[in-house]
């Protein structure tokens, strides 16, 4: 076992592979590691933001769903509301128009009436016309008077 | 239990004998180590392959395997520098994960059954052949001498030559007077110059001593049933043998999964405490 040469190849072989490792391996391989350590720590720190964005999207998810619920609630009253009235509304024209038609049947029957009372009129005089010419014709006879007048009442 | 002690001495001395090539002839110091320049390029270009290849197709999003396995290193690597090395530098810790990985591969060598590369090479005509490139002192020494080389250059480069300088003369023992100081200044120097050799021969020797001890008891194991002819295999000591060197190197190996890590680790974290020393500027 004696030194020689071979510890000086050995000593050059040494530093070629130390720099070949220094320059081509060692800084890539690390870089690569801390990159991904980035990557990590990164996607954490997204993950983090997004839960908290989530929360926060809940909330006003939940705050806009309340706001209709009111919205609905006020919407529903108002035409719960209109509702009554119109119906209150439509009754209240209905009987209206009820009475008007009534009257208005009532004036059509008072009319009517009036109509047949004046042609009772007109037919009674001119049955009294009648009767009158009749006993102007015949012999004034009370008696046929009496019956003729009781004629005359009996046919008004 | 074998041909004798001269065959088992033979066959320990030539697994420890590396292949070499003699650059000048005659000179010890101009000859190369073939089979352990050899096995630590192929650990090396199986290293930084591997590692490469994931870092072609890195991606930043969901990791394939592979990947995950390779980023499981480099985090790993990553934290035990940041908990030691608290200095901003582009090359401690790719060095560090450098030595990590490439050490625990050359390490791994020794978990390869001894004979079979070797073998392997004297099929081919190779006779000699070291395939744990750990267990040479030249390879241990020739990284741990790499590192000492960057932590001076640190040193020099961190502190300033007058920085360094007045580290190096003014402790470990401090004084206040210009007496003292320059009474101080031989045993500082003498203990700073003992720790800087200390530090890269202590390191080498750390990862050689463990490999090469532990290569010897894996050789000393595959002597159990050395030179057994297949008569001497199939008799009731021969399966006894068999089944001892079975079990022993079962154990070892097992137990050696756990040494050969725990010196890629050791060696990883001892050369960058040396480095973090070199960077410190707070004397």
């Amino acid at each position: 076992m004696s030194i020689n040469f071979t510890l000086i190849i050995q000593l050059v072989v040494f530093l070629i592979v130390v720099l070949i490792t220094m320059k081509y391996i060692w800084p890539v391989i690390l870089g690569a590691m801390e990159e991904r350590e980035k990557q990590i720590a990164d996607g954490l720190a997204a993950t983090d933001k997004a839960e908290a964005e989530l929360k926060k999207a809940q909330e006003e998810a939940e705050s806009i769903l309340n706001e209709a619920k009111d919205q609905a609630s006020t919407v529903r009253e108002s035409a719960n509301k209109m509702a009554t009235k119109i119906k209150d509304q439509a009754k209240a024209e209905a009987l209206a128009e009820k009475d008007r038609q009534m009257a208005a049947a009532v004036a059509e029957i008072e009319q009517e009436a009036n109509r047949a009372k004046e042609d009772l009129r007109k037919q009674v005089s001119a049955l009294a016309l009648a009767g009158t010419e009749k006993l102007l014709n015949k012999e004034v006879d009370s008696k046929v008077h009496a019956d003729l007048l009781n004629d005359l009442v009996k046919e008004i | 239990m074998s041909d004798g002690a001269g065959g088992i001495g033979g066959y320990i001395e030539h697994h420890l004998k590396n292949n070499t090539l003699e650059l000048v002839e005659g000179s010890s110091f101009w000859t190369i180590h073939l089979d352990s320049v050899i096995y630590t390029i192929i650990t090396a270009v199986i290293f930084l392959a591997f590692f490469g290849y994931i870092a072609k197709n890195v991606k930043a999003g969901v990791p394939s395997r592979s990947q995950n396995f390779v980023e499981m290193i480099i985090g790993f690597v990553n934290e035990q520098v940041n908990d030691l090395f608290h200095y901003k530098s582009k090359v401690v810790a790719p060095l560090a994960l450098s030595i990590f990985v490439w050490v625990f591969l050359m390490n791994f060598m020794d978990l390869i059954p001894v004979d079979l590369l070797p073998a392997g090479g004297k099929l081919a005509g190779i006779d000699y052949m070291r395939v744990v490139p750990s267990t040479d002192l030249n390879i241990t020494f020739g990284m741990s001498f790499a590192v000492i080389l960057l932590v001076m250059y640190y040193n020099f480069t961190k502190k300033g030559p007058i920085g360094y300088a007045k580290e190096y003369f003014g402790h470990p023992f401090e004084a206040d007077n210009i007496f003292f100081k320059l009474l101080l200044l031989v045993p500082n120097m003498l203990l700073n110059t003992v720790e800087t050799i200390a530090k890269p021969v202590s390191l080498g020797l750390r990862l050689f001593g463990n490999l090469y001890a532990g290569e010897l008891i894996f050789l000393l194991i595959a002597v159990f049933t050395l030179g057994y002819g297949l008569e001497h295999l199939i008799s009731f000591g021969g399966i006894t043998m068999i089944i001892a060197q079975f079990l022993l190197g079962l154990v070892w190996a097992l137990f050696h999964i756990l040494i050969i890590t725990l010196q890629a680790f050791i060696f990883m974290m001892l050369s960058v405490v040396y480095l973090a020393q070199s960077h410190d500027t707070g004397h």
